[in-house]
């Protein structure tokens, strides 16, 4: 049988397609192998130990490992962040579509996406340098003396902390919800606007029937932030403090998942354990992202389909 | 005060906020790069551009071989990752209604938002524990990461492609296959170009999956399987010395030149690319 070009032309660049399948599959395969040591040896107890011991504290104990303090500086990092971030990229997507003249906003638009392109080394950079003298002369003071009955705002105050790594997540995840809620509004039928408008509703008025029909997009937006907030590495490795802790202040320095693998893994030598347990890390941020992502993505993808449905009408 | 008058007070303040939101917004993109230009343009000169990397706390040198170590692991990336990329962006728009698009193209959309650690662990399980710290396995794992955002952005732009075009070109009798590498992929190359650029200017500045994969060094590229130097990593070693007055400035330095070269893309890229979404 002689195969046409159409068919050749297809299962060719079909094969090519199928490269992601081999990566995700190979990705988790040796990651997996990798942390098996790790796995073998703690079992479920390492997602709740408290414990990081490459080296025993006496001679003839175990190293012994626990990931719960990294898991808690993620969820605690990625929370503030969320709750710093969203309102502002909410406003961000607001002013774009339905205030802003079209000629600022594209403008506008051009520079909040730049804000994406600046690589995550040099948020760390200016965290470093820049952010945290002004968050501990400034800001971290005022907070404790207004809100210090608060648990999470007691203790010493210091530049590298959680809180300051939660800032920086909260600027890092600006571009990708606000770009997201800025498409949703934009997507939103005119005749929904018009209605409301036609009942005498002001700008902001409008804007609220304008969130409330594209809300499972936000919440998509927002789980997407999420999914980054998770995984960003650098910069919250060069603020957090990289310290192996179950924090309860927010001016403590702390763990992420990845920090803690970033921070460690070039100077992990031996036993195989510890490099097998940090690899065990990576191993929960992948399986974390990886749900959350397509979470996202399932949501992101219903609304459009949705809103693309109702224009059709 | 009657209610309308509440409410257009409630309208102001509300519409000012989310204008007030933009401005927030800005303030740390205006004050990262004129931190970075300011504190990093007196480190700039030439020596700084072309010397070897000194000791931390050592004076003279300069970042040659990182600037050396990001073309070369990002070319090699590059090199990997645009043709896959590509075909399978080409897969995706061209077969978009197949059950292997649809799940490959969520898969992609994930993967693009993959923590560029488990990249770097990836890249260190995969090739590291075989080879050795190596430009390699750092290119390999920047390829990873390049791969998927390649083939949404090609798909998208093989899309746009008014049908028309290649109607009259089957009309015409040409098969489906010649139809889509001259009549489609022509009109579509700007796109696709766009594309590429942008993420190969995303990875350049990519460096957790780097430290898991070519270490960092302070020579010159000394073969594929050796561990080189790379723009990223130093700015990360130059932030961690104790020696403020030698390193930190340095630190600025190697983010400026890190900071031009990708905004430089972006910059470029958008300004030709701009009536497309004006």
């Amino acid at each position: 049988m002689k195969l046409s070009g159409d068919m050749v032309f297809k299962i060719s660049t079909a094969l090519v397609a199928c490269n992601i399948f081999v990566i995700l599959g190979l990705m988790l395969y040796k990651i997996i192998g990798e942390s098996w040591i790790s796995i073998e040896t703690y079992g479920a107890s390492f997602l709740w130990g408290t414990t990081w011991q490459p080296v025993p504290p006496r001679p003839g104990m175990l190293p012994s490992f626990g990931a719960l303090p990294p898991i808690w500086g993620t969820l605690v990092t990625s929370a503030i962040a969320l709750l710093l971030g969203v309102p502002i990229s909410l406003g961000i997507g607001l002013a774009l579509s339905e205030f802003a003249p079209k000629r600022l906003a594209y403008g506008v638009s051009f520079l909040v996406e730049l804000l994406a392109a600046i690589p995550s080394v040099i948020y760390g950079l200016w965290g470093i340098f820049v952010l945290i003298p002004f968050l501990q002369q400034s800001v971290y003071p005022f907070l404790q003396a207004t809100l210090g009955f608060l648990p999470i705002f007691q203790g010493t105050i210091r530049g590298p902390s959680v809180l300051t790594g939660s800032v920086v997540l909260a600027i890092m995840i600006l571009p990708t919800v606000s770009a997201i809620a800025r498409d949703v509004f934009a997507a939103v039928p005119r005749s929904q606007r018009e209605a409301i408008v036609a009942l005498g509703a002001t700008r902001w008025e409008t804007s609220k029937v304008v969130m409330s029909y594209g809300r499972s997009g936000v919440i998509g937006a927002i789980v997407l932030g999420l999914g980054r907030a998770v995984g960003e590495t650098m910069a919250i490795t060069m603020v957090i403090g990289n310290s192996f802790n179950l924090f309860d202040s927010l001016f403590d320095p702390g763990y992420t998942l990845a920090s803690i693998v970033a921070n460690e893994f070039t100077e992990a030598s031996s036993p195989p354990v510890y490099i097998s347990a940090l690899v065990e890390c990576g191993l929960v941020l992948f399986v974390l992202a990886l749900v959350i992502n397509a979470l996202a993505r399932l949501i992101i993808w219903r609304t459009t389909r949705m809103v693309a449905g109702a224009e059709g009408i | 005060m009657n209610g309308y008058t509440i409410r257009k007070i409630k309208d102001r303040i509300m519409v000012s906020l989310a204008y007030l939101a933009l401005v927030i917004a800005l303030i740390p993109l205006v004050s990262i790069l004129m931190e970075t230009v300011l504190r990093g343009a007196p480190a700039i000169n030439l020596s700084f551009l072309t010397e070897r990397i000194p000791p931390l706390g050592q004076a003279g040198g300069g970042i040659g071989p990182a600037i050396q170590g990001t073309l070369i692991v990002v070319g090699i990336a590059s090199m990997i990752g645009v043709p896959i990329g590509v075909f399978s962006g080409i897969y995706l728009a061209e077969f978009r209604e197949t059950k292997l698009a649809s799940v490959a193209r969520f898969l992609a959309d994930v993967s693009t938002n993959m923590p560029s650690i488990v990249i770097g662990i990836f890249g260190w399980a995969l090739i590291v524990t075989a080879i050795g710290w190596s430009v390699i396995a750092g290119a390999i794992a920047l390829a990873i990461m390049v791969i998927p955002i390649i083939t949404r952005t090609t798909e998208e732009a093989v899309k746009l492609v008014p049908v028309t075009m290649r109607e009259a070109a089957l009309a015409l009798g040409v098969p489906r296959w010649k139809t889509t590498i001259t009549i489609v992929l022509s009109s579509a190359k700007k796109g696709i170009a766009t594309g590429i650029l942008l993420s190969i200017a995303r990875i350049s500045g990519e460096t957790a999956p780097l430290l898991l994969t070519i270490l960092g060094s302070r020579f010159w590229f000394g073969g594929f399987t050796e561990p080189t130097a790379a723009l990223p990593l130093t700015i990360f070693n130059f932030s961690q010395s104790p020696y403020s007055a030698i390193d930190w400035p340095r630190a600025w330095g190697a983010s400026m030149v890190l900071i031009l070269m990708i905004l430089g893309i972006n910059v470029v890229v958008r300004y030709f690319t701009r009536e497309k979404y004006g």
